[in-house]
This record gives C-alpha cells, structure tokens and sequence, in this order.
C-alpha cells in the first residue's frame, strides 16, 4: 500500500485526544499507539497490545523493512547450517491483529506536539509512542567503516541481513591458512554471546573446509563477556589451536584496503576481517531526544519502559539502558510490560507494580551442540530497576539436546512475535 | 464524616480494583514471558512441551521437581528456582484454563 493512501485511511492529522484521566475499569482502551520499529521487540508490542488492550484501540506499526530477518541464529549461516531465508519472514502475520502497517522510514519526532514524520513528510499522531529501533553503530569512532563500499569490504554483519551472506561468502572465498580477524566492542553491546558465537560458528566452517585457518579474536573488554568457561572450553575441545583469543584490544583504527586493524598494541592483517563496531540507541531514539544516557541508551521506568525524559514515550528493547542483557527474549519480555502498562494506562487503571519475567539465551558452538544462559528477572522497588532472581545460570556443558531445545526457541518465540 | 466514609470506601475500592487489575497484569506478563520457548498462551509449535491446558497439579509437581532437583533438567531448574511459589501456582492455574490451539510454526520465506 502507497503511504498518502495509508495515511487517508488512517485519517492522519486528526489526533486523537488522550485517554480520560478517571478510573473506568470496565471501559476498553482508546486511542492511538504508534509503535517504530518491527524486530523482536516492536513486532511484539504491537501484537500484544491488540491482546491486552482491546479492539478500539488503533496500533501503527512503522517498520522501513518488509522483511524481518531474525539475529538469533544468524550466526549459523556463517557456520553455514543455516540460510538466511531461513531465518527470513514476512509481516502478514500481524495482520489478524489489525496492526497497521506502514513501511516508511522516519524521519523526525516530536515528542511535544506528539506526532512523529514519515518518508517525505507526511505527519502521524499519536496518544503513545514506542520506540524500539534496536542499536546504531556508532562510526564515530571508526568513520572509516561508515560508507557502504567500505562495509563491503569489511562487514560488521551485527544486524542480520546482506552482511551475514557476504561474509559468509568472504569466508568461503578465503585461502586456506588464512587468517580471519574479529573485533569485539566493549559491552554493552547487542548480544552479549553473540560474538563468540561468531567465533564458534567461524571455527566450525575452517576447521571442515580449510582447517589450516586461523581466527584472530580483538576483544576490547577484559575478558569473554558471556558464557566465558563454556565457551573457552568449546574452543579447546573443538577447534583446538585455531581460535587466538586477544583480550583488552579495542580497534582503534581500520585500514580497509588491506584489511588490516589496530589496536593500541598492535596491527593485525587478515584475509576476512569482521568489525562489530561500538553501538547505542537506534536512530529514532536519539532523534527523538530520548537517548539521554551519555546520549547513547535511554533511560527508562521499568514499570512501564516510559522515558524518564519524554511523557508518552515509551522505549524498548536494545536501546534501554539497563544492566540487562540485550537480548531477543529481554526485547520480547520488555515489549510485553510495555503493552500490559500502556494498556492499562490507557484505561485509566493500574499497572504492575512489579514485573518479573524471564531470559533465556542459545548460543551454538557447532552446528548442533548449543548452551544457554537462563534468568528470572524481577523488578526491585528499592532500587527501581530490573534484577537476576536466585536460581539462575549457565549450562554444564554444550550439547545437542540444547542445540534442539535452541531450535525449538527459534521456532516458538518466532511464532509469538510475528504470528 | 458519613460522606468522608463514602468517599473512603469509593477510594478502597478504586484502590482494591486497581491492586487486582496489576495482579493480573503481573501475571499476564509473566506468562507471556515462557512464550519464547513454550509458545502463545503455551502451546508450543514445535519440541517443547504444551503447556495450555496442563493439568494443574502436574504443572506444580514438574515445577517443584525442577526446583529441588529431583527432575534433571537442563534449562528448567534455572526458571523454577527463580520464580515465587505463588507466581508457580498463578502459573499452573493460567496454563491449565488455557485451551490447546491448533497453532503451527511460522513458515521463513527461504530461498535466500
């Protein structure tokens, strides 16, 4: 659908007015929610607040993409038992939810006049807005990478898509005894396994296809950030001899050409070179003004992931700052308190006074056998924010079991975001 | 003083209806929460158990086993252990009204 038809249907311009401040239990939510962002956590707001708040209330879902490509998983096109179509999925399974759907881009937000621009400037209102954009890079700090031609060369692959096939591909073009090099922001960033995932997952495809390959791995934090014992000792196991694991080295500069990467201590040249650069809060978080946590993450109520410097702007997923693991699970967990609170407030009654939900993380270490990290999390009213309940932790040891039951969570947490 | 009391008792009951509206918000969420591995309202597409419409006590004695490690569990234990006994019985009460649906997986688009 054309956006100017979409937006005549919608009626946009005529804002509808906030929901009565009085206590009416019984009446059903009105009102208008623009939700940006359709990846885990957007997709799944949007859903539930259908579930939770009714059938009068109008859901607009903004999302630039038509597809939706899962980063959980993703890691195993590298390793190369999984293709990106299959981790690839349409919309349309919202539809039933009647979540409006427009695939613009936005391009500004006006948190005091409550309504945000799409595309070339057609406006929207809102009652409530969620934000849940996931993470930008910030090439800042590595304004080399930051032109498509250069990430062609030297992909981050960090968001799932057309980066994760052409590395692939680069790895598969590479010699044998080459060197693939990986550089590991410091936390946080999204997925806090997800790079020695990466490193697993690159192991298990050198070692069948040319064993005599090694992987260079820059980490900028002192140590694994998650999951260390598990995965130092896969490595050992599995890949023995291959993975050269370099803690405290922060890339520091890039030469693209060559493929080559600095640190304060040394250059490293690599035939594949792969870059996670440095991340923060996704784009319409920051221009909305919300990203007020060294202008990088928001801050939020963890009742109801309102921001703590824009009423009716609520944010979730990857860009809250948190001590929370950026995760899909958390995306989907925080996106479910969001529509429960927005629900309620927008009839007028209470919300939780205290969430608990919970985290469960996969990473493969082969094309079969995977571990996880698995947590309650519970809202602290002293400390106003989210934390790890007793009781949880990591596996013993990576198994196929897991590698099934990681499947099994693709599948099912799929379904319950998209369908 | 009579119309001060009406208006106590008017507010207790606001105050009550909205203490029970936030329960069932806590536990709303708390549910959905499992849906990552066990599917909407527990009827899991594929390889994890179905959770809608479990018996009640099963639920409880699955629950409690995980905890107390009578079961082996390689993932449960870690949920089990963190959640309160009373959030165990909500949960056991929420899934066993839930009806089994027919639900399948989401199908991926492939050939990419």
């Amino acid at each position: 659908m054309q956006r100017r038809e979409f937006l005549k249907l919608l009626g946009a311009g005529t804002a509808i007015g906030a929901f009565p401040g009085a206590v009416r239990a019984a009446s059903p939510a009105q009102g208008r929610v623009v939700v940006i962002g359709g990846g885990y956590a957007g997709a799944t707001a949007a859903k539930y607040l259908r579930l939770w708040g009714g059938d009068d209330l109008e859901i607009i879902l903004v999302e630039k993409n038509t597809t939706f490509i899962s980063c959980p998983l993703s890691n195993l096109v590298l390793g190369g038992s999984k293709k990106i179509g299959d981790l690839t999925f349409n919309f349309s399974g919202l539809d039933r939810y009647r979540i409006k759907r427009l695939h613009e881009e936005v391009t500004a937000i006006d948190v005091e006049h409550r309504e945000i621009v799409v595309g070339d400037g057609d406006k929207l209102g809102y009652d409530r807005l969620i934000i849940a954009p996931g993470i930008d890079f910030m090439w800042d700090k590595l304004p080399m990478l930051e032109s498509a031609a250069a990430q062609e060369k030297v992909p981050h692959a960090w968001k799932a898509g057309p980066q994760t096939v052409n590395l692939r591909k680069q790895m598969e073009a590479m010699p044998n005894s080459g060197v693939f090099a990986i550089s590991i922001p410091k936390a946080p960033y999204r997925c806090p396994p997800g790079p020695y995932e990466r490193v697993s997952q690159v192991a298990f495809y050198l070692k069948h296809a040319k064993p005599n390959s090694r992987i260079i791995v820059l980490d900028a934090n002192p140590e694994i950030v998650s999951k260390k014992d598990l995965f130092t000792k896969a490595w050992a196991e599995l890949y023995p001899g291959m993975v050269d694991y370099r803690p405290n080295s922060q890339t520091v500069d890039v030469d693209v050409d060559s493929r080559s990467v600095k640190t304060e201590f040394e250059t490293v040249k690599a035939d594949v070179l792969n870059i996670i650069p440095q991340q923060q809060a996704g784009g319409p978080a920051r221009m909305a003004g919300v990203a007020n946590v060294d202008k990088r993450w928001c801050e939020v109520d963890f009742l109801s992931y309102e921001s703590k410097v824009a009423p009716n702007v609520h944010i979730i997923g990857d860009s809250v700052s948190a001590a929370l693991p950026k995760s899909a699970h958390m995306a989907t967990s925080q996106a479910k308190v969001c529509a429960s609170a927005i629900a309620s407030l927008m009839r007028g009654v209470a919300f939780d006074p205290q969430p608990v939900f919970a985290n469960t993380c996969y990473s493969f270490v082969s094309d079969r056998l995977a571990m996880h990290v698995a947590n309650v999390y519970r809202y602290d009213p002293a400390k106003k924010i989210m934390v790890s309940a007793d009781g949880g932790g990591v596996s013993d040891k990576p198994s196929e079991q897991e590698g099934n039951y990681a499947q099994y969570w693709a599948k099912n947490i799929w379904s319950d975001v998209l369908s | 003083m009579k119309a001060c009391a009406l208006i106590a008792a008017a507010l207790l009951f606001v105050v009550l209806s909205a203490q029970a509206a936030g329960e069932d918000n806590h536990l709303r969420v708390l549910a959905a929460s499992c849906a990552a591995c066990h599917g909407m309202d527990g009827n899991s597409v594929g390889g994890t158990p179905v959770l809608a419409g479990l018996d009640r006590s099963h639920f409880m004695l699955q629950m409690q086993s995980f905890r107390d490690g009578t079961r082996a569990s390689s993932v449960m234990h870690h949920h089990a252990k963190g959640l309160t006994q009373q959030e165990i019985e909500q949960l056991a009460d929420h899934f066993a009204a839930q009806p089994r649906g027919a639900a399948a997986p989401l199908m991926p688009l492939g050939n990419l």
